[in-house]
Order: C-alpha cells, then sequence, then structure tokens
C-alpha cells in the first residue's frame, strides 16, 4: 500500500467547499474594470440605454463562453494546455496561448496593483499628499506644473510616475515603484504558496470584501449634495445612442473582458471541482453577479462624480462672487450662490464694461459633469480628487484603495492559476521543484520584466499591454474555444459530458449559442475591432508639460519601433494556435481525437478517466 | 482768532485727508474677510477695530524700521461695507511727510504672522494688495510617512512568508519520515499491530520475496 501512495498521480487539488469556488471564480471576474470601465461607458452611450446592448451581449456571448469553460474544465480536470491537447492535439496551441497571455497581462496587472498600493500607503497622513502643491526649487512660488494643473494630477503625474513626456524617453526606474511592485508581488507569492488551500483561504477575504465596501460607499455617496445630479445623469436614457455600431462593439467587448474568459484560469478553477457538480448554474450565478456588480458599483461611483461636479460648479460661482465682491466692495456674505444670478444681473445692467473686463467664468454644471474618465484616471485622479471634498478624507481614501486592491487581487489569482497550472502540465518542469519554488520563480520573472512598467515611461508601456495584449488576442482565443468545443469536440459529445456532470442535456439556447450565435458575435467583434483599430494610426495620449495646451494631454503617434512591440504583443500568443496545429498535422498524423476511445476489451469505460490520466503521466 | 484756531484744528485732518486716498502713491488697499474666516464669530467691523488695525501696523513699522510709530501715523481712508479701505504711514516726526511704500511692505512681511493673528485672519482674509503672501511650505516630516505603512505592510507580508515555508518544509519532513517509517515495517511490527487489533496475524502469506520466484 505504501508504494501505490509514492506512485506518480498526486492526488489534484480540490477546492474546501462550492462556496470557495464560486468565490474565487465571481473574484475572478469581478476585477477593477467593472469600478471603473462600466460607469464610464453606461456614462458616454446614454446610461440606461446602454444596460440593452450590454445585457444582450451578456446572454448571447457571455454566459455560453463562461458555461463552456467551467463545463470543459469540470469534465476533463486538466487546465487549459491539458483540456485543448485532449479535445484535439490540432487545439493544443490555445492552451499555450492562454498562458502567454495570461502572463502578459498578470505582468502589467500587478503594476496596477502597485500603483494602488502607492496610493494607501499614501492615504494614512494629514492633509493628504495630493491636495496641496509642493514649492518650487528656489521656495518663492508653487511648482509651475502643479499650478498649471491642479495638485492632484501633479501627484499622479509627477510624484507617482515621474512619468516622461514621451514613451521614447524611457526615464530611470523609479524606486518607490520599484518596491511597492516588489510588496505586490510578494503579496501575491503568500496567497499562491501553497497552491489553491491557501488562495482559496484568502478569496474569502478579497471577493467579499469589495462589497462591503461599495455598500458603505453607497450609503456616504447618496447622503452628499449633489450625488442625485450624478445618478440622474448617469442613468438618463438616451435612446438614440442604440443606433451606433460602437455602442454594440464596446457593449460586446466590455461584457467579454469583464468575465475573463480566454485565459485559462476559469478552466483550472473548475477542473478542481468535483466530477458532478452543477456547472450550469455556477457559471449563470458568475455572469450575472459579475454584471450586477458593475451596476451595483456604478451607483456609489456615480453619486461621487456627481458631488464632485456639483463642488466644482459651486467653487467656479464661489470665485466669480468673490471676484464680484472684492471689485465692487459689496460687503460680505451679500452676494450668496442663492441670489448670485440676480446680482450679476443687477450688475450687468448698471456696469456693464467692468462686469466684461473681470476675469468672470462662466460655470456650467453639466460641464463639469462631462468630465467623466475611466481607468486611472477615474481611480487616481477624479475620484481622489473627489475624496478630498469628503469630511474625513483618509478613511475614504484607505477605504477606497483597499477595495480596488481586493478587486485586482482576486483578478490576480485567476490570471496566475492560468500560468501556473498549464506550466505543471507542460511537464517542462523536473519533478524535484515544488509548488513554492515554482511559484516563486514565476512571481520573480514576472516582477523582473515588470520593472519596465516602472521606469519614466512605464504608464505608456501598461497602455500599450492594456489596448493591444488584453484585446484582439483573448477575441481570437475564445473563438477557437467555442468553435474548438462546438464542432471539432462535437456538440454531441459534448451534451454527453454536460449530462454526465449535471443530469441534464444543455437546452436549445445553449446550443444554439454555441454553435452559431457566439461564434458569429465574436467573429463580428473580431472583425470590427480591427477595423476600427486600422483606420487611423494608433496614438497616445503623453503628459508634456511643455505641451502649449497644457494641462491637457498631448495625443503623439508611437513610434516604428513600439508600433512593431504592438504587432508582437498581438500576434505572439496566437502564433502558438496555427504553429502546434500545422506541426501536428505534418508530423504525426491526424490522430483521432483521444477522446473517442475505441471499444477496447481491456478498456472498461468506467475507468476511463484514470486510464487517461495515466497514458499521460507515463508519456 | 477762532478762525485761526479751527484753522490749525482742521489741518491734520485736512492734511490727513490729502495724505490718505485709493490709489495714493505709498499706501496699500487692505481687504477684510471676516465673516469668511469667522463664520458666527465674525466680529463688526467699527472704529475699535480700526484702531486695533491702525495699532497693529504702528507696532510692525517701529519693529522693522526701529523708530516710536504711533497709532495716529497710520491714516486710514475710503472704507467699505465690503470691508476695504486704504491706508498710509506718516512719519513719526513729520506728520505730513509719508513713508517709502517699500519700507511699509518690508515692515507688514516681517510681521504678517503678528498682525494677522492680532485680527484673528490669516493671509488669505487679511489681504495687503499688492504684498504677496508668505508661502507656508507643506511640513515634511523626516521619514515620509509612505515608508512607515510600507515597512508595516512588507514586514507582515514577509514574516508570513517564510512562516508558511518553514511550516511546508517542517510538513514535508514529517511526512517523509512517517512514510519511511511505514516502509520499514517488517512482519512483526505487522504482528503486533494485528495483535493489537485482537486479530491473528495469517502467516500463509507471509513470504521473504514479495515476488514470486519463476
Amino acid at each position: 500500500m505504501g508504494e501505490a501512495k509514492n506512485s506518480a498521480t498526486e492526488e489534484r487539488p480540490k477546492w474546501d467547499n462550492k462556496v470557495q469556488y464560486l468565490l474565487t471564480c465571481i473574484g475572478f471576474a469581478v476585477g477593477i474594470g467593472n469600478v471603473w470601465r462600466f460607469p464610464y461607458l453606461c456614462q458616454i452611450y446614454g446610461g440606461g440605454a446602454f444596460l440593452i446592448p450590454y445585457l444582450i451581449a451578456l446572454v448571447f456571448e457571455g454566459l455560453p463562453l463562461l458555461y463552456l469553460e467551467l463545463a470543459i474544465g469540470q469534465r476533463l480536470r486538466m487546465s487549459s494546455i491539458g483540456v485543448w491537447n485532449n479535445i484535439s492535439p490540432l487545439l493544443g496551441g490555445v492552451g499555450i496561448a492562454s498562458m502567454v497571455v495570461s502572463f502578459l497581462i498578470a505582468m502589467f496587472y500587478n503594476t496596477i496593483l502597485a500603483w494602488v498600493l502607492w496610493y494607501f500607503f499614501n492615504s494614512f497622513q494629514n492633509p493628504l499628499p495630493w491636495s496641496q502643491c509642493p514649492l518650487n526649487d528656489n521656495q518663492t512660488a508653487y511648482s509651475l506644473e502643479c499650478e498649471k494643473s491642479t495638485s492632484v494630477n501633479y501627484f499622479w503625474y509627477r510624484e507617482t510616475l515621474n512619468i516622461t513626456a514621451d514613451i521614447n524617453v524611457s526615464g530611470s526606474l523609479q524606486w518607490w515603484m520599484v518596491i511597492c511592485l516588489a510588496t505586490a508581488w510578494s503579496i501575491i507569492y503568500i496567497c499562491f504558496i501553497k497552491g489553491i488551500d491557501s488562495m482559496g483561504k484568502a478569496v474569502y477575504v478579497t471577493a467579499t470584501f469589495p462589497y462591503l465596501v461599495l455598500t458603505i460607499f453607497l450609503i456616504r455617496a447618496l447622503t452628499l449634495p449633489g450625488a442625485t445630479d450624478g445618478l440622474r445623469y448617469l442613468f438618463t436614457p438616451d435612446w438614440e445612442i442604440l443606433k451606433s455600431p460602437q455602442v454594440w462593439l464596446d457593449a460586446a467587448t466590455q461584457i467579454f473582458f469583464s468575465l475573463s474568459v480566454a485565459f485559462g484560469g476559469l478552466i483550472a478553477f473548475s477542473s478542481y471541482n468535483a466530477e458532478r457538480n452543477d456547472c450550469e448554474r455556477d457559471a449563470l450565478v458568475v455572469g450575472i453577479t459579475n454584471s450586477a456588480t458593475s451596476l451595483y458599483g456604478s451607483i456609489p461611483i456615480f453619486s461621487i462624480l456627481g458631488f464632485k461636479a456639483r463642488t466644482g460648479f459651486n467653487t467656479c460661482l464661489e470665485e466669480n462672487i468673490l471676484t464680484l465682491t472684492n471689485h465692487f466692495d459689496i460687503a460680505e456674505r451679500n452676494m450668496t450662490l442663492e441670489n448670485y444670478d440676480q446680482w450679476f444681473d443687477y450688475l450687468n445692467l448698471t456696469h456693464p464694461g467692468e462686469i466684461s473686463s473681470l476675469p468672470i467664468r462662466v460655470c456650467d454644471l453639466q460641464e463639469f459633469l462631462d468630465q467623466s474618465a475611466s481607468g486611472t484616471g477615474l481611480a487616481f485622479i477624479v475620484f481622489t480628487e473627489a475624496v478630498l471634498e469628503m469630511p474625513g478624507s483618509q478613511v475614504w481614501a484607505v477605504l477606497f484603495f483597499v477595495m480596488l486592491f481586493s478587486l485586482g487581487l482576486s483578478s490576480m489569482f485567476g490570471n496566475i492559476e492560468g500560468v501556473l497550472t498549464p506550466l505543471k502540465e507542460l511537464k517542462l518542469v523536473p519533478k524535484w521543484i515544488s509548488h513554492e519554488v515554482l511559484t516563486a520563480i514565476v512571481c520573480l520573472v514576472s516582477f523582473s520584466v515588470g520593472l519596465i512598467f516602472t521606469l519614466g515611461s512605464g504608464n505608456y508601456w501598461v497602455e500599450v499591454f492594456n489596448s493591444y495584449v488584453g484585446s484582439v488576442p483573448l477575441l481570437i482565443i475564445a473563438f477557437f474555444e467555442i468553435v474548438g468545443v462546438a464542432y471539432i469536440h462535437g456538440m454531441k459529445t459534448f451534451s454527453e459530458d454536460i449530462y454526465f456532470m449535471t443530469g441534464r442535456r444543455p437546452n436549445i439556447y445553449w446550443k444554439a449559442c454555441w454553435m452559431v450565435i457566439s461564434p458569429l458575435m465574436l467573429l463580428v467583434v473580431f472583425v470590427a475591432y480591427v477595423a476600427l483599430q486600422a483606420t487611423a494610426y494608433p496614438t497616445y495620449p503623453a503628459w508634456n508639460p511643455d505641451y502649449e495646451k497644457f494641462p491637457q494631454t498631448e495625443p503623439k503617434e508611437y513610434p516604428k519601433w513600439v508600433f512593431g512591440i504592438i504587432v508582437l504583443l498581438i500576434v505572439v500568443p496566437v502564433l502558438s494556435i496555427p504553429v502546434v496545429a500545422v506541426y501536428n498535422l505534418i508530423c504525426c498524423g491526424v490522430k483521432r481525437s483521444s477522446a473517442d476511445f475505441s471499444p477496447n476489451p481491456y478498456n472498461n469505460e468506467a475507468f476511463e478517466i484514470e486510464t487517461q490520466e495515466r497514458k499521460k503521466q507515463s508519456i | 482768532m477762532l478762525g485761526r484756531i479751527v484753522f490749525f484744528l482742521c489741518l491734520p485732518s485736512v492734511l490727513a485727508a490729502q495724505l490718505c486716498k485709493p490709489n495714493a502713491a505709498e499706501g496699500f488697499k487692505v481687504r477684510l474677510s471676516i465673516k469668511t474666516a469667522l463664520g458666527d464669530k465674525a466680529y463688526e467691523w467699527n472704529r475699535n477695530q480700526r484702531f486695533l488695525f491702525q495699532a497693529a501696523i504702528a507696532f510692525a513699522m517701529s519693529h522693522h524700521l526701529d523708530l516710536e510709530f504711533n497709532v495716529s501715523d497710520v491714516l486710514v481712508c475710503d472704507e467699505t461695507p465690503r470691508v476695504s479701505f486704504w491706508f498710509v504711514v506718516t512719519s513719526p516726526g513729520d506728520p505730513s511727510r509719508l513713508v517709502g511704500k517699500e519700507s511699509v511692505e518690508l515692515a507688514v512681511r516681517k510681521s504678517r504672522d503678528r498682525i494677522n493673528n492680532i485680527l484673528l485672519l490669516n493671509d488669505a482674509t487679511l489681504e495687503f494688495i499688492g504684498v504677496l503672501p508668505t508661502l507656508v511650505a507643506p511640513v515634511k516630516p523626516a521619514t515620509p510617512p509612505w515608508l512607515i505603512v510600507f515597512g508595516v505592510v512588507t514586514g507582515i507580508v514577509g514574516a508570513g512568508i517564510v512562516f508558511l515555508l518553514v511550516s511546508t518544509v517542517v510538513q514535508r519532513k514529517r511526512k517523509e519520515n512517517k512514510v519511511a517509517e511505514e516502509e520499514d515495517d517488517d512482519e512483526e511490527a505487522q504482528m503486533k499491530r494485528t495483535a493489537r487489533n485482537e486479530g491473528i496475524y495469517n502467516t500463509s502469506f507471509s513470504e521473504d520475496d514479495r515476488n514470486t520466484q519463476m
């Protein structure tokens, strides 16, 4: 008996309970994008009206893909590489592509977490460091760059990133960013040290904490003045916008990237499940929770943005009031926000010439509300500015950044899982390297390469990775996934698999989506995406203090070598798909799909899975 | 006689009126925002408060030039409901001569803090138009606070990693020892275990060789 234990078959790790598994999947799907991308899209695409294309995309593209990945992972009980090799050796490249994409995304995503950590560390001061401008070198005035833009912008671009004016100018490593990045990777390492045992425990906190913070923010935000302005702005439906194809494209891409499919992480997570687990219900729970979280998160975000707009508007008016009061020597507090308009009209009638000579700003609430932002702009500029106006700023800042960190951390778990488990299955790793050492190596390598993002031009590189690695390759991988399962594996075999796992066959809706609707949608989205990218030479917004329209960012074109790197980033991950297919075709001939067992007197179907695993082990 | 007395009595105020006027060459415009600074506790600007202001300026001038200035050397005029006014400073010995603008400016800047405090205001709410406010440099503590938080977080994470790694290594060693022990189990130990479980060890299958002899 002792010998059997030492055999090569190591028990596959499994989840402690169903809740852990669901929380991990939800945590992976719910990421920072739910908080800083979805509300922005909702706002620019006509508020409530955007929900229609979004929900249609969820139902016809998101949920089928999600269900597919969870189902094959659970049935074939291997991570992305093993699964696709299993379905057909021609498709082996899909798994490799998933792994490479996960690795590339893990690198830049953790940089965002490093930024969040930096802001978190800086939130424990009074006053908050982004509330004031520092003095310039000879202490006579405030720093010019800070004066022209705002102290919040200055803190982000100068004191956090120390950004260079051009992607060509790399600058040097910013030591504070390096140590924040090291801390972020250390936290990832400590969560992954025991594989899903430790990660599964961590996920109880990281997946639930954001909901707690969002609720606290919701309660607080709804009591702020101006919250209703923001909410009305967010949810006022503009039905006209549905006629624009850009909206549908953005809805489809948003749901796709939001659910984190095609990373390989979901396949790995579901492979640790018990065999007979209802993955249909799991897919529905994860998908619907993800969208619900996006909606739920947009309410406090937009309440706070409305508050910020209202405060900005009031400040603008008060500046005008001060100018007028000082010029006309009116008693203090005679002119207030309420009677400003009457005073202004009266003064305009009596002293029109003087009024026109004064620097009176036109204050428009709509203009302040239109100052929307997504991505890092929302979190590190707009939100930090809003937090300054709220009483008890430090508390809100700390809560916000811890929430962002939890959201990002649980997504990173999926990314890292999509790298580690396939690595182990590739059998490139010698047996004596234990799991802890392998995880350490992966973290160390990612950290070293990720040092690029701590350079002066790091932010520009993050944008490059974010726009190009995290988009086209994933679309291609997802397309091959769905085609591979629906046509190469066969819908009949897949239905049988699902029947084995859940006790019922997939109904017509799922079948129609897998066979026709989803691949079609993916193809259309892919083509439209590429077409849109190809219309204009890609540019990036550069923070250049010498720009004449500073503090606006200067749109600069990517230099040729960066363009070459962009093309590489898109092509290299998906290159493995055709390469592996061709290699298998040429050298080994077309093997019959190993899922198709011919009747073999020595092979009792009941032990199918174990035999399969033994075969893989002995290769 | 009476006329001459009246003339000489009125002369200073006439002179003062001529010396202090809006846009005077050697004068400064001052603007107070008392309600903004103090809210409910705002005091009303009246003759007494003005007297306090004049005394503060007189103090600043004396402090800067090391001459004895009197409250009456500070002339205030053109008061508005805003609470803004112009003031000029006359020389202590010669009421018809004004002190230069630069001296007044330097004196005010030197004692700006004291003047602000006397009137319970600050640089923003007590404005001397034309005199730049002294910039308050943001306080820079010796250790940036973020490093402290960073140190705490890194310390916890590092300790956690070390602890988990050590416990994993210890666990693995323990498992190896247990497995090694079980492999070393020979028949005697097996017999003992069976006896402990109140069974009888069946010796028919105990062989020296596990493999059948060919």
